[in-house]
């Protein structure tokens, strides 16, 4: 099933771009390698790119650009609270399979304003309209985008400041040549992620490129978070032993007797 | 300072952390407790995730006990035979303790499971504490002798078959109710991420009658005993245990126990327990609230996995 909507993806894409492949679009990001050490408190990377005509062919007037960006898929369960005698308890749950630990829609203005419903929705443009596979029952699907589990999850998410929607992060420098800020928050999940740049004209696609940057830990939290995952028992011996030995200096050095 | 912390994944302010280690080692040298119960719930409040918390603050209880394991053994007041019975029963309870955590934890009951737990808990024992130390209190304003009975005078328990003999402790009791005991306290402590101090201690005077020179030495040894299991436990199993978290909790505990001590020796025992039951009331009190209270957000997210 995923494969075939894939490729229909795929022809819906490819049936966007064809009628108007006048333009090409060239990015480059500030850096690939986002490290995060034991003073890592976020960082602001800047994707920079243009515009290109394609073959002679001549641009036009105005573009919009929208970077979606998506971080490692993780999976999630929102839960509800209601009241049962008197006291508030996680009454209904849904799942989230595989949806973005991280996900960034920046565009140039408000993507309403850029392309119809129904060009948005099948692009999967905006928080609204990215795909965020629920499981219900046995199945897995998107639900509607007012149903209250989504939009608790998102709310939250943004609250957390791990999915977003910003308007006003890419700046057109000149008609061709944009960046856009991309704000990784500090507690921003550690793996590969995906960027994806749209060009719209007049409501429609008319390019598309991606790019991808990957988060890693370095040093300290490298080691720290590795010996943790791979060495479990190792690492819980060391943490203990490190516990017994602080324990004992205190007591030696804070004796009265 | 910012510092980030490797496993809980997200920076902390490294002061605030060596300060609520400082504040929670006060606490606790002052009552001689572990003071996980008021740890706990303090991080989970500056928004580490539960998990990594529970997980983490189980080295920090170690290093906190070891200090007041070393200071009792060189008194010789520790009963290694007792603690070793209380191992017992600690052990069976922390299995069954972990396994009725993750069994809660599928079906989405945990965080009701520990809010219920702590309210029940931290109540009845907040309660009778208040209770005992007050009456205390106005027997000694009204110069009335305290009471030289041993507390709980024979009570049905004492009955029980396969008595042993607790030499440095000096009584002779059966190891039934000291195997209960030690299942509670190890059951109870995998579930919500505490020593247990403040239970077993009470309940080691009260129902196994154990002298005061060996109650707390024998207590430490066992919060010691199940806190390093833990750790390598949670480290095995979860890959939870964030060592930074720790380490700092840690040195900013066992120096604000050594004030608490100090503070301690200079206050009377019944003003002691008084203050004690009043933060375990409080505490208490504040799931309490919680419960009762409308969330401001009924909703919330937890995380299950990367698959």
């Amino acid at each position: 099933m995923r494969r075939v909507l894939c490729a229909l993806a795929l022809i819906l894409i490819a049936y966007d771009v064809r009628p108007a492949a006048a333009e090409r679009l060239v990015v480059s990001l500030s850096n690939h390698r986002v490290r995060v050490t034991s003073s890592f408190a976020g960082e602001d990377l800047v994707l920079f790119g243009t515009v290109e005509p394609d073959r002679g062919k001549s641009l036009r007037a105005s573009y919009d650009l929208v970077v979606t960006v998506t971080g490692p898929p993780q999976t999630f369960r929102t839960r509800r609270k209601e009241r049962v005698v008197g006291i508030w308890v996680n009454a209904d749950s849904r799942e989230f399979v595989r949806v973005p630990s991280y996900l960034a829609i920046l565009s140039n203005r408000q993507v309403g304003q850029i392309a119809n419903e129904e060009t948005l929705r099948r692009l999967q443009v905006g928080l609204d309209n990215f795909l965020l596979p629920q499981r219900i029952g046995l199945d897995i699907a998107d639900t509607v985008r007012n149903d209250p589990y989504r939009v608790a999850f998102v709310q939250l998410e943004s609250e957390l400041g791990l999915y977003r929607e910003e308007p006003t992060a890419v700046t057109f420098l000149t008609p061709t040549v944009f960046r856009a800020a991309i704000p990784l928050p500090a507690d921003v999940p550690t793996g590969n992620f995906a960027i994806d740049v749209k060009l719209f004209a007049d409501g429609a696609m008319v390019a598309r490129t991606n790019s991808a940057l990957e988060v890693t830990k370095v040093g300290f939290e490298q080691y720290v978070a590795d010996a943790a995952r791979d060495n479990g028992l190792l690492y819980g011996i060391a943490t203990a032993l490190i516990a017994l030995f602080i324990g004992w200096f205190a007591s030696v050095v804070f004796r009265r007797d | 300072m910012l510092i980030h912390l490797p496993i809980a994944n997200l920076p902390v302010d490294m002061f605030l952390i060596l300060g609520m280690g400082l504040a929670v080692g006060f606490i606790s040298g002052l009552f001689g407790i572990g003071g996980g119960f008021l740890l706990t719930p303090l991080l989970i409040f500056i928004g580490i995730s539960p998990a990594v918390v529970v997980a983490s603050v189980a080295p920090q209880i170690a290093a906190a006990s070891f200090t007041g394991f070393m200071v009792y053994w060189r008194r010789r007041s520790i009963d290694f035979a007792l603690g070793a019975m209380l191992l017992v029963g600690g052990a069976i309870g922390t299995a069954s303790g972990v396994w009725v955590f993750t069994l809660l934890r599928d079906v989405d009951l945990l965080d009701l499971m520990i809010a219920l737990a702590y309210l029940s808990l931290l109540g009845t024992v907040g309660v009778l504490m208040i209770t005992e130390s007050v009456q205390a209190i106005n027997r000694a304003r009204h110069g009335k002798p305290a009471d030289l009975r041993r507390p709980g005078s024979h009570a049905w328990f004492h009955g029980l078959p396969l008595k042993m003999r607790f030499k440095r402790s000096r009584i002779y009791v059966s190891v039934i109710p000291v195997w209960v005991i030690g299942i509670i306290i190890g059951f109870v402590g995998a579930i919500l991420g505490i020593g247990g101090g403040f239970v077993l201690v009470p309940m080691m005077i009260y129902v196994l009658r154990v002298p005061t020179v060996t109650v707390i030495g024998t207590s430490m040894m066992l919060t010691l005993v199940t806190m390093i299991a833990a750790t390598v436990l949670h480290a095995t199993a979860d890959h939870l245990v964030d060592t930074l978290l720790a380490g700092l909790l840690m040195i900013g505990g066992v120096i604000g126990a050594q004030f608490g001590a100090h503070a301690g020796q200079k206050m009377r025992g019944e003003r002691l327990r008084l203050l004690l039951g009043i933060l375990v009331l409080m505490v208490g009190l504040r799931f309490a609230y919680e419960l009762v209270v409308p969330p401001q957000d009924i909703y919330s997210i937890r995380y299950i996995g990367s698959s």
